[in-house]
């Protein structure tokens, strides 16, 4: 059987690598293009890296869009972790199957709605006790952190199933209090999955379009928002640029992650 | 299997404290019960265990034991009951604040610190100076010979190196009981041997006291002071090894610890220095040599463990403690052999013999008829 | 110190939950607040439920199903609905279709071969998503690369159009949640015991029948986290549509988004809202179940 299928299997798997990868490929192929017409192949060139820099609105939306991700990704690190912990260690408490839903529910949300929900929500707000006055940077963070939390507890829920509880007991039994058990042992023991959860939340956040056009004000456009703006309008060669700079950036951190996983498990087993 | 070699420290001392009428147990176990829902792990189990003491909880998996090691380390809380330990009562007092610490059957050594900084997690949480800190890691990893690996991490040990660096951790806060779970399971059978006179080395010096979980009875033989044996969340026995061996309580320890033989009998003749049975499954009648007090015609099981049988080719002229049988099976085993034999009642019973001759020609074999036959003071009366 | 351990679990518990109960929960009942409101031209446009008439002293309680009632008459929305769950579910049989040889490769291949396959998956799911829908664009317009293809290669001698159809937007679906498909199958499949394969062919077998009777039964679970992870995001997909769809590409998260932006109707696009997250609870509730399950 291994063998029989095996060609049929890999031909239908390579196809859809393929289907994977050629529109990334192409993109970046016609960033360097030197031709307006993005279609119609002019010689190699830098011409639309220059033209992304010099762009301020680009530019200006991918600082805000930085600092959003960056500051979204910490609290939703900080929360979710929280969330995390308190599903899978603490013993059945009040609301303990309400948390469950909150939690895996944004997973799967249609964007639409958690961005409308969210904007009908500070808007009342605002009508009722004038904060958030306005909105901007805040709103959209308090609504990436949110749908972040949920990934970050995701992952960090699942790190801590697979972890052996009872570390955390020899801990206690050693004489650490709930305080410093979770500081010098349960943190240290999760990190990996807090840092890959901050790197999802961070990339979530700058990737995000829907939500981020619901709740921003004016004159707070995010890079996906500026992007979108341009590219309904069709394709432009500047955006081509951008998407490879930020594919080249993603690839090359995911790569060296899995590259340094790899080999730390390698080191471990070799020592097992 | 035959023999079970009784080292402990009991050789040491004059009178045992356990056997002593006014001694004070260190710890009280009252009336503990555990229940998880509708299951009940531990059913009102009492116990006092002495200072200085090397008691293991002996039972099978689901026995309760780990359960009640658990509530006394504090991870639990018993549903009922309450434990004392050194006359202060446990109950509601959290893991981190007891005067107990224990030995993870997994080691839990926590794998991002090293040895030493394993070693030392529960001396820095006392807040003692950091001087006095590797002070006390250094002399307890000296001690557990695992100096030279003060810097390592847990994954770049053997096994047997990990057991002892959580030794070291359980020992170095100086508690007044170790709990150890299963300490010698996850090595291998050489290695477990060394352990235990470890172990027993350790517990002599230190003077703490110890309770040991297991499910090996050679291994609570070998360490025990006292046995406590656990079945379905009750004590069935609590005493010294070879009392457990010997001495059984009931039919579940005798069947439990080593092999024994059970015949079915009625008592017909109950007097102060002897009792005398019959049983459909022999030919002869049963006797031991003591009184059981009890209703002349009960029903009772009298255990027979295999090495106290005699069996011989040559007929025996014995009324009482003898049978006649067919060698059904033979196992040789190198020091000693094995033997089913089937009685005429035909119920099929176990006798081993050691094999004190190297001669094989004239050995016992398939289908010899062979007579059975045993002391008065070789068997137990069981009438649990 | 009982009670102050207590207090603080109760503070450790209450921080993630009063956030969640803020910012994901309590704004589902706005939108159903707002959704039994009328539209008006005011700021924020639409009328209050509760209105204080000071002259009369008259607490008023206005609710209106208007909304709702004009969501079922008109045929518009009903086929928008119909329309989404149509291109959802297309799409995701598409994406398993795709999604599970690739899964099986890679939990049959050698470790070093599986960590790189598995990078390759996980990859693109970590680029923009707006950027690789976008990318598609530039593939599939009137002179883009796969016209280009089919003109070369003969199949067809006109350019044909591809963007800004129905079509593109199963493809855009299938492209960007393909890798929610396969991560959950891998996962089964990678735990599958290959020694059962072995029993099931010893035992008489055929590899297909062992694919069917054996195979599949085991990684269900799996199929199902797949296709639910798919499901329910792209029924409510928004970018898609905007960039690869037509103008006659119905679908509800671009309704919603419409009639929010451009109509300005708050309660109607939070009528919208509401009724699509009962379509969805369906789905989301058999996800939970199903996960627990696999716990």
């Amino acid at each position: 059987m291994k063998q029989g299928s095996s060609v049929a299997l890999k031909v239908m798997a390579g196809a859809g690598f393929v289907f994977l990868y050629a529109p990334i490929i192409a993109l970046i192929v016609y960033s360097f293009n030197e031709s307006k017409l993005v279609t119609v192949w002019g010689g190699w060139s830098l011409k639309w890296y220059v033209e992304l820099f010099r762009n301020e609105q680009i530019m200006s939306a991918a600082w805000v869009s930085l600092k959003i991700a960056f500051i979204s990704a910490t609290m939703a690190s900080i929360l979710g972790t929280l969330a995390g912990f308190v599903l899978s260690r603490m013993r059945k408490f009040a609301g303990k199957a309400m948390l469950t839903g909150w939690v895996t529910a944004p997973l799967v949300m249609p964007e639409v709605i958690t961005g409308l929900s969210l904007l009908l929500l500070f808007v009342s707000l605002e009508s009722m006790f004038g904060w958030p006055a306005g909105r901007g940077v805040t709103t959209i963070v308090i609504a990436h952190t949110t749908f972040c939390l949920a990934y970050v507890a995701v992952v960090v829920q699942s790190r801590l199933a697979s972890l052996d509880e009872t570390l955390e007991e020899a801990a206690m039994d050693l004489g650490a209090k709930p305080t410093s058990l979770f500081f010098l042992i349960t943190l240290p023991l999760i990190a990996p999955a807090i840092i890959s959860g901050w790197l999802l939340s961070f990339t979530l956040s700058l990737d995000d379009l829907v939500i981020a056009s619901f709740v921003s004000g004016p004159g707070n456009s995010t890079l996906p928002m500026v992007i979108f703006s341009k590219v309904r309008l069709g394709v432009t060669p500047e955006v081509n640029a951008l998407a490879t700079l930020m594919i080249v950036t993603v690839s090359i951190a995911v790569i060296a992650a899995i590259v340094i996983m790899h080999r730390q498990n390698r080191f471990k087993d070799a020592n097992k | 299997m035959s023999a079970f070699p009784n080292t402990s420290t009991v050789q040491t001392q004059s009178v045992p404290t356990w056997r002593q009428k006014d001694a004070k147990p260190f710890v009280q176990i009252e009336q503990i019960t555990k229940q998880f829902g509708q299951f009940t792990a531990v059913n009102s189990v009492s116990l006092d265990i002495y200072r200085n003491e090397l008691f293991c909880l002996l039972g099978g998996s689901g026995s309760g034991k780990s359960t009640l090691l658990r509530m006394l380390a504090g991870f639990e809380e018993p549903t009922s009951g309450r434990i004392l330990i050194d006359g202060v009562d446990m109950t509601g007092i959290p893991p981190w604040e007891r005067p107990v610490n224990m030995m993870f059957q997994s080691y839990a050594l926590f794998p991002h610190l090293s040895v030493e900084a394993n070693v030392a997690f529960g001396l820095k949480r006392e807040g003692l100076k950091s001087a006095e800190v590797n002070k006390r890691v250094a002399e307890i990893l000296g001690m557990v010979q695992l100096g030279h690996l003060a810097k390592r991490k847990p994954h770049m040990l053997s096994g047997g190196q990990r057991q002892r660096v959580a030794l070291a951790r359980s020992l170095v806060k100086r508690p007044k009981l170790l709990l150890l779970d299963e300490p010698l399971g996850a090595l291998d059978k050489k290695l477990r041997e060394e352990t235990q006179f470890e172990l027993m080395r350790l517990q002599d010096e230190l003077g703490i006291t110890f309770i040991v979980v297991t499910h090996d009875q050679e291994e609570a033989m070998t360490l025990a002071t006292r046995i406590g044996v656990m079945n379905n969340g009750d004590i069935v026995q609590t005493a010294e090894p070879h009392e457990v061996y010997e001495y059984p309580q009931n039919r579940f320890v005798a069947e439990f610890i080593g092999n024994v033989n059970l015949f079915d009998g009625t008592v017909i003749d109950d007097e102060r220095d002897t009792t005398s049975m019959r049983s459909a499954d022999i030919d002869g009648l049963l006797q031991v040599d003591h009184g059981i007090s009890c209703a002349p015609n009960q029903d009772v099981s009298v255990a027979i463990r295999p090495e106290k049988i005699r069996i011989s080719r040559e007929p025996i002229d014995l009324e009482v403690n003898a049978t006649t049988g067919v060698i059904s099976d033979v196992a040789y085993m190198g020091s000693q052999s094995i033997f089913k034999v089937r009685l005429n009642s035909g119920k099929e019973i176990r006798i081993t013999q050691p094999n004190v001759s190297r001669e094989m020609g004239n050995r016992l074999t398939w289908e010899d008829r062979v007579f059975l036959s045993w002391d008065a003071d070789s068997c137990v009366v069981l009438v649990a | 110190m009982l009670s102050k351990l207590r207090l603080g679990r109760t503070a450790v518990i209450l921080v993630p939950m009063l956030w969640l109960a803020a910012f994901f929960f309590i704004p589902f009942l706005v939108v159903f607040k707002i959704s039994l409101a009328e539209a008006m031209i005011a700021v924020p446009p639409y009328s209050p439920l509760l209105q204080w008439d000071s002259s009369n002293a008259y607490l008023t309680f206005k609710v209106t199903f208007g909304n709702y009632l004009y969501l079922f008459e008109s045929r518009f929305y009903l086929d928008a609905y119909l329309s989404s769950l149509k291109i959802a579910a297309i799409s995701t049989f598409f994406a398993l279709l795709i999604g599970f040889p690739i899964a099986y490769l890679i939990a049959r291949s050698r470790p070093t071969m599986r960590t790189i396959l598995l990078a390759l998956v996980i990859l693109p799911f970590w680029t923009s998503f707006l950027l690789r829908v976008y990318a598609w664009m530039a593939l599939l317009k009137k002179n883009g690369l796969v016209n280009d293809f089919l003109l070369a290669t003969g199949i067809i001698d006109q350019p044909i159009q591809i963007l800004q159809t129905d079509f593109a937007v199963y493809l855009g679906i299938v492209y960007t949640y393909l890798p929610f498909m396969i991560l959950p199958l891998y996962t089964t499949l990678e735990k599958m015991d290959l020694n059962l394969l072995d029993a099931a062919q010893d035992l008489g077998a055929k590899p297909y029948q062992s694919f069917f009777l054996v195979t599949l039964p085991l990684v269900k679970p799996g199929i199902i986290a797949g296709c639910l992870l798919v499901f329910i995001p792209a029924v409510g997909e928004y970018v898609i549509p905007a960039l690869l769809g037509g103008s006659d590409t119905l679908m509800i998260g671009r309704v919603l988004w419409d009639e929010f932006f451009l109509n300005r109707d708050w309660p109607l696009a939070s009528a919208v809202a509401v009724v699509m997250l009962i379509v969805l609870v369906g789905p989301i509730m058999f996800m939970r179940n199903s996960n627990k399950e696999a716990e």
